[in-house]
């Protein structure tokens, strides 16, 4: 579903502040995979989202995102594959506009967007019982403002944006960081319960290990711009923190030596 | 004694409904400005070019015996262009948005000059029937005219902000990141919301130079001031007036209207016989002002930080 192939990003080339941020990052994943990803303040995590989501063009490699060659795409048009939600709750949706507008943009997503209204009367109902599921109570707030919600409460729409037209990747940039735990935990619920009602290929940033155990089929660990490790099926069920604490020495000692 | 003596309550009565008459007609540059500064959050300077782009446009081609509201179309069509231009240096050559309004501004200054040939042109309004005419009889339609005008683009811009297109439009103005994720070209977005602003401007610069019977190469020296300043009036009474019961629709009359009352001020404070000269800063000062009030309350009226001074006291510090 998603193939990076030898992608290398450089920022600041020629400056002092030069850094490669990737270094021929090689990674595949099989159609619904949910894949965590780890790795230390650096290791490329966020670099190789914003890389698969064209916020600028990688130096080198490609990208293919169910079969197209997405590497010179710009950001919007890859839009159409993917569904994001950013580690701020401030940068997924628009404050000014009300819930059903930043749902109905999002239910536009790779749609030519026309001089029709932009929230029908339909998509009202359809999205008032989309999000009494959430159990939020945000079913009876559908025209507020999404700028007097609370941080969960955005996150959790934005995930309803990211996923109202699936997309054939899903990109969680540590979507629960902000969150104090016990959102973090609802919001995290809510990520497999829709990941596993749309059987969604997902790669998810977290630096709680737990949440990386605990979620998902794979488990990837980020340094330097690389994968370090890659654990997935019966491996990944038995990990624990410990075992993934010595395997994070383990690949830490391998690059210093490498 | 003298100077309240001076002044003549007649004289006042008189020049009301010439400064309802241009306050409708900045209203129309106001919701241009509005659509930049308020919906897609950014500060356009072009506008002190179209405005007279769309002066000189309109006078010429009503001098060379077109339709005076034909000329208004090509007047839009004028700004349209000029808002492209700056979208063009904005998004695709990288050029920071302030900047890239200076520059075609400033380009406009030139080729304003070129349109008519010399830094201002006249029309003789005694042979040319205009509909947007200053003449005394027939102000009350003018006003009528304008008025009308101006609720049918006011109208015009809340259905277009509602549509899918509008609604793009609007996510991009607040949060670019998020419209880029929803597959929104925001650069494109960008670039239609300075042209349509843009293309209002003009026509409002075309419906004063009708109005006036003249353009000027300076006619639009300021002219973004002045809709900030409209704006920012429209919205503190309209928000002070109405509270939640301002929709959007109203929300942009009260922009039209916010410029009616700044010209209303401003025949007031001409006719305290304020120097005219000195207009311009005025208007500076009252918009910096207005401007500085949010952020001002922000920093200094918030719970948090009257809280923090109270405990201070209580505890005998200063």
């Amino acid at each position: 579903m998603l193939e990076i192939n030898r992608v290398s990003k450089t920022f600041n080339p020629g400056t002092i502040n030069q850094k490669t941020a990737l270094n021929g990052l090689t990674l595949h994943l099989n159609p619904g995979d949910f894949c965590t990803v780890i790795g230390g303040n650096g290791a490329g995590k966020s670099t190789m989202l914003n890389a698969i989501a064209g916020v600028w063009p990688v130096d080198e490699g490609n990208i293919i995102i169910d079969g197209s060659n997405v590497t010179q795409l710009s950001e919007h048009k890859r839009a159409m594959f993917l569904g994001r939600v950013f580690q701020d709750p401030m940068t997924g949706t628009a404050a000014t506009m009300g819930i059903d507008e930043n749902l109905a943009l999002a239910a536009r997503r790779g749609h030519r967007r026309t001089l029709k209204w932009g929230v029908t009367k339909q998509e009202q109902t359809q999205y008032r019982e989309l999000l009494a599921s959430l159990d939020l109570g945000l079913e009876d707030r559908l025209t507020s403002k999404v700028g007097l919600l609370s941080g969960g409460q955005r996150q959790a729409i934005t995930l309803l944006m990211a996923t109202l037209k699936q997309p054939k990747l899903l990109l969680l940039d540590e979507h629960t960081a902000a969150l104090d735990p016990k959102t973090a935990a609802k919001v995290l619920e809510l990520t497999d319960k829709i990941v596993a009602q749309h059987h969604l290929t997902t790669l998810m940033i977290t630096h709680n290990m737990r949440d990386a155990i605990a979620h998902g089929n794979r488990l990837v660990m980020m340094k330097d711009g690389q994968i370090v490790l890659d654990i997935a099926g019966e491996e990944k069920r038995k990990l624990t923190v410990e075992q993934l604490l010595e395997r994070f020495t383990d690949a830490s000692d391998r690059m210093i030596l490498g | 004694m003298a100077y309240f003596a001076s002044l003549n309550p007649h004289a006042l009565l008189n020049s009301c409904p010439g400064g309802v008459a241009q306050g409708l007609i900045w209203g129309i540059m106001a919701l241009g400005v509005y659509l930049t500064f308020r919906v897609l959050n950014v500060a356009d300077l072009t506008v002190d070019g179209s405005f007279a782009t769309g002066g000189a446009v309109c006078i010429m081609l009503v001098l060379a015996g077109w339709n005076p509201v034909l000329a208004l179309l090509v007047s839009f069509a004028a700004g349209v262009i000029a808002g492209l231009v700056t979208g063009f240096l904005h998004t695709a050559l990288g050029i920071p948005d302030i900047l890239a309004g200076i520059l075609t501004q400033i380009s406009l200054y030139s080729i304003n000059l070129n349109i008519m040939g010399k830094a201002n042109q006249a029309v003789n309004v005694n042979k040319v029937a205009l509909p947007f005419t200053s003449n005394a009889k027939l102000l009350s339609r003018t006003i009528g005219i304008t008025a009308v005008v101006v609720v049918a683009l006011i109208s015009l811009l809340y259905w277009y902000l509602g549509t899918e297109t509008g609604s793009a439009l609007r996510a991009t103005g607040t949060n670019p990141n998020m419209s880029r994720a929803q597959g929104i070209n925001t650069d494109f977005m960008k670039v239609l919301g300075l042209a349509l602003s843009n293309g209002f401007v003009a026509v409002s610069g075309g419906v004063l130079s009708q109005y006036q019977g003249f353009a000027d190469v300076n006619m639009g020296r300021g002219a973004i001031v002045i809709g900030l300043a409209a704006v920012i009036i429209g919205e503190v009474l309209g928000e002070g007036l109405m509270h939640n019961k301002l929709n959007f629709w109203l929300r942009l009359m009260w922009v039209a209207i916010g410029s009616v009352i700044y010209y209303i001020v401003y025949v007031f404070v001409l006719w305290l016989k304020f120097p005219a000269d000195d207009m311009k800063l005025l208007t500076a000062i009252v918009v910096a002002i207005f401007l500085a009030v949010p952020y001002l309350k922000a920093k200094y009226f918030t719970r948090s930080y009257t809280v923090k001074y109270m405990t201070r006291r209580r505890k005998g510090e200063k």
